[in-house]
Order: C-alpha cells, then structure tokens, then sequence
C-alpha cells in the first residue's frame, strides 16, 4: 500500500516535472524542473531497493550534471524567450509515442518469452552496496575501466574546448591590455 | 494494490516519450541536452526496475555505466556549445546548417 502510494505520488511528480522542463519557454525554469525531476527518479531508485544507483543518481546528475549547466548557462543568452520550432505537432507526438512503445518492447520481448535468467543474482543478507562492488570490481571491471578513461577524454576535451585564452589573467591585465585582447577577438570573429 | 514490473515499464515509457517530443521541437541546444538528459534518465528507470523484479544486478551495472555516459556527454557537449556560442552569438539549431546543399 505504502509502496504504490509512493509510486503514484512520485510518477505524477515527476511526469510533470520532465513535461515543464520540455515545453517551457524559460530556460531557467526548464533547468529548475529538470533538476527537480532528476531527485525524484532517485526516489524510485530506493523504492527498488537500488540504494547505491539512488545516492549515485542524487550525485552526478542533481550535483555534478545540473551545475555544469548552470554554469553553462552563464556563458549564454538565457533571458531571452526560447523559439521553438514550427511543425505538425501531431507527427511529433504520435512519432515520440511510438518511438517509446518501441523502446518497451525491446525491454519487454525476453520476457515474455521467458528469457531472462538472473546472470548475477542478488546475495542474501549483503546490502545492496556491497553487492554492487562485488559484482562491479569482478565482473565488469573491464566496463569500468573504460568507463574511466572514457571520463578522463571528456574532461581533457571540455579544458581545451572551453579553455581557451586561460592563460590570460584578466586580472592581472591593465585595462589597456583588454582592451586590446578584446579588439583582436572581435577581428577574429567577425573575418 | 500491488506495484508490479509494468508499472515501472509504463512510467519509462512516458518520459521516454516525453524526452523525444521535446527533442524533436526543442529548437535551442541547451534545451535540446536536458530533452536527452530525459531520455537517458527514463531508461535507467526501466533498468533498475527489470533488476528488482528479477532479483539480478546486471541492470544496475549498465544503469551505472548510463549514467557515466550521460556526464561526459554533457562535459564535451557544453564545451562544444561555448566554442560555437562565442564564434556566433546563438545555439539555434537553425543556423548550424552548413553542410545544407
């Protein structure tokens, strides 16, 4: 009883939450629900008993995630209203509905057909954390590797994508200075 | 009333479709990644429900390696979108046509 109350509760929230975060005009309030529905996944991560991937999910995405886009967001026009695109809204839904049924039929094929064997069961009396290392560190150690260098290549890429003239203390410059720099940029955009 | 797997697979399958409307009208990039951010997010759901029911970890591990994805997407994405902000002034996906014939 308890369990499909919180399911109810936090399916609508969180429905409602991903549907302002699409169609919203302000950029802002789309980041605001969109951060508001990543924490409400999360709640259905602890009702299935995935403390690990809960915790994990309140990390990286309303931590780590949202903040890079906030402070994406500041190298941005966003007070602006967002255009959105022009087109048969009905293709659009009727293409993302089907789409989606798509996706549910992948999930849902092997087991109607009753093909699925747990391949690393869940070990009794281990919490969930435990089990999710043992079977992480043995079993899909190799994933996780890559996984890692796989982060290590985002991040050098997100340092020279947007570092760029970070050797340049602005601080340090007299006004003179910047002006300059800021004169030869502009030459380079606008050639 | 009890909570089953279809339950959870139902509600993936809302927000996955909420996430592709909103990739196919979003016409700014930044709002185009949290569209996708959607998307990522509904599949983890149906993840970590299949490992539930099932009584086997397997779905969590790949719900974890999503996760990953998603971050260094984002990294390489907002890197990129700054490099193209300040070479243009905008993020519209109308204007990044230069390939068009």
């Amino acid at each position: 009883m308890f369990e499909a109350v919180a399911f109810y509760l936090f399916s609508f929230l969180t429905i409602a939450m991903f549907f302002i975060a699409v169609t919203t005009s302000q950029a802002l309030y789309a980041l605001t629900a969109l951060a508001a529905g990543m924490i409400f996944i999360s709640a259905f991560f602890f009702i299935l008993g995935a403390d690990f991937l809960g915790a994990i999910q309140i990390v990286v995405y309303s931590g780590a995630v949202m903040a890079l886009y906030a402070f994406g967001m500041m190298f941005f026009d966003t007070t602006r209203d967002v255009k959105e695109k022009k087109g048969n809204k009905m293709i659009i839904v009727g293409l993302g509905t089907l789409a989606a049924i798509l996706v549910v039929v992948i999930f849902a094929t092997p087991m109607v057909a009753d093909n699925i064997v747990a391949f690393y069961p869940m070990t009794e009396g281990v919490g969930n954390t435990q089990d999710v290392g043992m079977v992480l560190f043995t079993k899909y150690l190799i994933p996780f590797e890559v996984a890692a260098v796989m982060l290590l290549v985002a991040m050098i890429s997100g340092i020279v994508l947007a570092g760029k003239k970070m050797d340049l203390s602005l601080t340090l410059m007299s006004d003179a200075e910047i002006k300059d720099v800021k004169k030869e940029k502009n030459k380079k955009v606008l050639s | 009333m009890e909570i089953g797997l279809n339950h959870y697979l139902v509600l993936s399958t809302i927000l996955f479709a909420i996430g592709l409307v909103g990739v196919m009208r979003r016409k700014n990039l930044l709002l185009l990644f949290f569209a996708t951010e959607i998307l990522l997010n509904s599949v983890n759901i149906a993840f970590a429900a299949i490992s539930h029911y099932y009584g086997d970890l397997t779905g969590q591990m790949f719900a974890f390696f999503v996760i990953a994805i998603a971050a260094s997407e984002v990294a390489v994405g907002l890197g990129l979108l700054i490099v193209w902000h300040k070479r243009h002034g905008n993020i519209d996906l109308d204007n990044m046509s230069t390939m068009r014939g």
